[in-house]
């Protein structure tokens, strides 16, 4: 399923890219896209498998752009 | 500018204020760096906090590190004003992003803000404002003029004029009455209505409309991974060289390292991507944007790009180029007057639920007295035997005036030819067809204006009415009698058919195409805000049904490819001089601020423009 999560604090458009790439790299993600025009987070995963992959896609935001934060 | 934007504008102010002074007061040695490194605290301060705070997680090539390390270094080297101008136009250039990223969000997400606030509910008959989410389907609410209407819905009660040029990009009001369907987002200009609501706010048309548009981002264009791509790799790329620039070439040629660190700060400088990575999707989004205001919902960059490259267009036929609704297009009676022998098939019809029977009914337009009507027989395939005044009628096809043993006369009209005869003598036919749209020329011709390959239209339809169509409107190529299925069949062949790099765009009403809709390399559906299935097959969807909007899509999409493209070529062609000139030595530190700063200034501005692109 695709699910939409908006971003909170995301200031570059450079770490916007970082971060999709580094989210698609998380096991279980089939897609992702990070816009930074429109501040959102676009994930597509198994359901069930969500909740785990949304943990650590915040853990690789934050990496990349310390105060980000994922909300839905 | 929100408080952010404005502090940090106040401390590039400040810290421009230090710098000149700076520069102007004539210091040496210590005291001279002194100076120079109270503006450089004051602008620089949190990027050489991020860098530090960033390079302990393990990110490397991040913007604040590069800018940090360059400023460092050139304070290093004894390039006092060049360090602090550095940061300071570097710090212009973050401000001056972010307002613009900012300022065309807010533009595009304005000319698409038709979102409702509020409803008034009509509960127990009192009105209550409420929230659109909390109205059911099958509530009543009230509608005051100047007020946009919350959720779509179906007049019950009074008379107005509503505005949906924010759904349709059609300027022109349009009159609703008791019975009418109005869609959320469009403006109720002259009266008070009652309004009975049909669907739930989260299936409305405004809630629909942008999602629709605000997902778009996340489908990329294949340019914008191109550039996602590309800055993965430039940035270590630069940074490498411009390691290798400060310490190889003085080892080798046994010169003062100062002269080639100068060299490799250039390139830090110019190490960051934030030009394309800024402009690109900027530019898709203003496209989509610009696109959506004028009814034309492109579902993703994607689209937006493929539709560009559009080589073959394929439309439906009913529907698309024709109304899809039936009219009386020529009454032939042999003698008589003409509304005579459209009174009499009009009521032999009048039982009859057929759109031909339907069309006969209208076109008649007076009243139908059932009491002249008796003994009606519908003849399966045939027509309708009816016993009208006492006299009896026959209304059919030609079939039908052979078994009753009267002689028909063919017509050399297109469409569907009814015959009537009264008391087995011949009196004459009625021709109906569908009317092609007033637009359906124009949209073609426009296509052959914009240098479309191919033009094909596809229907069930006759041959006859098929070729007669196409040849009217100048289409290249025309397919009858096709069931849905040989529709993608159809498809496919012309698919094998087109070059590697151009596309196929099909164009229907979202009626029974969905397959060809999918199958399609942009599939568009016009027309088809109320259609879910519609709206989930097609790429790019137009709120009304003109198909000329198509040729404007396509203008559209190429003028936004052609902003992207502007943009990647001048961003990595300047970048790449400054670093072939910064290398040689020929650079100046300013010119690479300039190509850092300026470029992104510029690519920014230059993708504002795809939100007014004109006709």
């Amino acid at each position: 399923m695709r699910k939409v999560f908006k971003l909170q604090n995301l200031g570059c458009a450079n770490c916007a890219a970082k971060m999709e790439n580094a989210i698609k790299k998380i096991d279980g993600v089939k897609d992702a896209s990070v816009s930074f025009i429109t501040q959102r987070l676009t994930i597509e995963a198994d359901e069930d498998m969500l909740h785990n992959i949304v943990e650590k896609a915040a853990k690789a935001c934050r990496k990349i752009e310390p105060d980000c934060r994922i909300v839905s | 500018m929100n408080k952010r934007q404005k502090l940090n504008l106040v401390r590039i102010l400040i810290s421009l204020v230090l710098f000149i002074a700076a520069v102007i007061i004539p210091a040496e040695g210590k005291a001279r760096l002194l100076i120079f490194l109270l503006p450089y605290a004051a602008i620089g301060y949190d990027v050489l906090y991020s860098a530090a705070r960033n390079i302990t997680r393990g990110q490397v090539f991040d913007e604040n590190f590069l800018m940090a390390l360059a400023t460092v270094c050139a304070f290093a080297i004894g390039e006092y004003p060049e360090a602090v101008a550095v940061m300071l136009f570097y710090q212009v250039g973050e401000l001056f992003q972010d307002i613009a990223v900012a300022k065309s969000r807010k533009s595009i997400t304005e000319l698409m803000d038709f979102r409702p606030e509020s409803a008034l509910l009509i509960r127990d008959g009192v009105e209550t404002k409420v929230s659109p989410e909390e109205v059911e389907p099958g509530q009543t609410i009230v509608v005051k003029p100047g007020e946009r209407i919350p959720l779509d819905g179906i007049v019950r009660e009074g008379f107005t004029s509503v505005d949906t040029s924010a759904l349709t990009g059609e300027s022109r009001p349009c009159d609703v009455g008791p019975g009418e369907s109005v869609l959320s987002g469009a403006i109720n200009l002259s009266g008070l209505v009652k309004i009975e609501v049909t669907s739930k706010y989260e299936d409305s048309t405004v809630v629909r409309i942008l999602e629709l548009v605000e997902s778009a981002a996340s489908k990329k264009a294949r340019a914008e991974r191109f550039i996602t791509r590309f800055s993965r790799y430039y940035t270590p790329c630069v940074v490498v060289a411009a390691l290798l620039l400060a310490v190889i070439p003085p080892l080798i040629l046994a010169q003062d390292f100062s002269q080639w660190v100068n060299r490799a700060l250039i390139f830090l400088v110019v190490s960051c991507p934030c030009a394309l990575v800024i402009s690109v999707p900027l530019s898709f989004f203003g496209g989509i944007g610009g696109a959506s205001r004028e009814g034309i919902l492109i579902k993703g960059a994607n689209y937006l790009e493929a539709l560009s490259n559009a080589e073959i267009v394929v439309f439906d036929k009913t529907g698309t180029l024709t109304e899809g609704s039936f009219t009386v297009s020529a009454v032939h009676p042999e003698a008589g007057p003409e509304a005579e022998l459209l009174e009499i098939a009009a009521h032999a019809e009048s039982y009859s639920n057929h759109p031909i029977a339907a069309s006969i009914v209208a076109a008649h337009g007076g009243d139908i007295d059932k009491s002249r009507i008796a003994e009606i027989t519908e003849l399966s395939g045939l027509g309708v035997r009816a016993r009208i005044d006492e006299r009896l009628v026959h209304v059919g096809n030609l079939k039908l005036m052979e078994q009753i043993g009267t002689l028909g006369r063919d017509c050399d009209r297109d469409g569907t030819i009814v015959h009537i005869a009264v008391e087995d003598k011949y009196k004459g036919h009625i021709v109906i067809s569908d009317r092609i749209k007033p637009d359906a020329e124009q949209a073609v011709s426009e296509l052959k204006r914009l240098g479309i390959g191919r033009t094909v239209m596809l229907t069930g339809d006759s041959r006859k009415v098929g070729e007669a169509i196409g040849s009217l409107l100048n289409i290249d190529e025309t397919h009858s009698e096709l069931l849905p299925d040989k529709k993608v069949a159809e498809l496919e062949k012309l698919l094998s058919r087109k070059n590697k790099n151009g596309t196929l765009v099909f164009v229907g009403d979202g009626v029974n195409d969905a397959p060809v809709l999918a199958r399609a390399d942009v599939g568009i559906a016009m027309g088809a805000l109320g259609s879910e299935a519609a709206i989930e097959a097609a790429d790019i969807v137009l709120t009304d049904d003109k198909p000329s909007k198509i040729a404007r899509a396509i203008v559209l999409s190429r003028k936004t490819m052609r902003i992207v493209r502007e943009n990647i070529i001048f961003a990595l062609a300047f970048k790449a001089a400054v670093l072939i000139l910064g290398a040689m030595g020929l650079a100046s530190i300013w010119l690479a601020v300039f190509a850092d700063v300026g470029v992104m200034v510029l690519a920014i501005l230059n993708s504002m423009r795809t939100l007014k692109i004109k006709n």
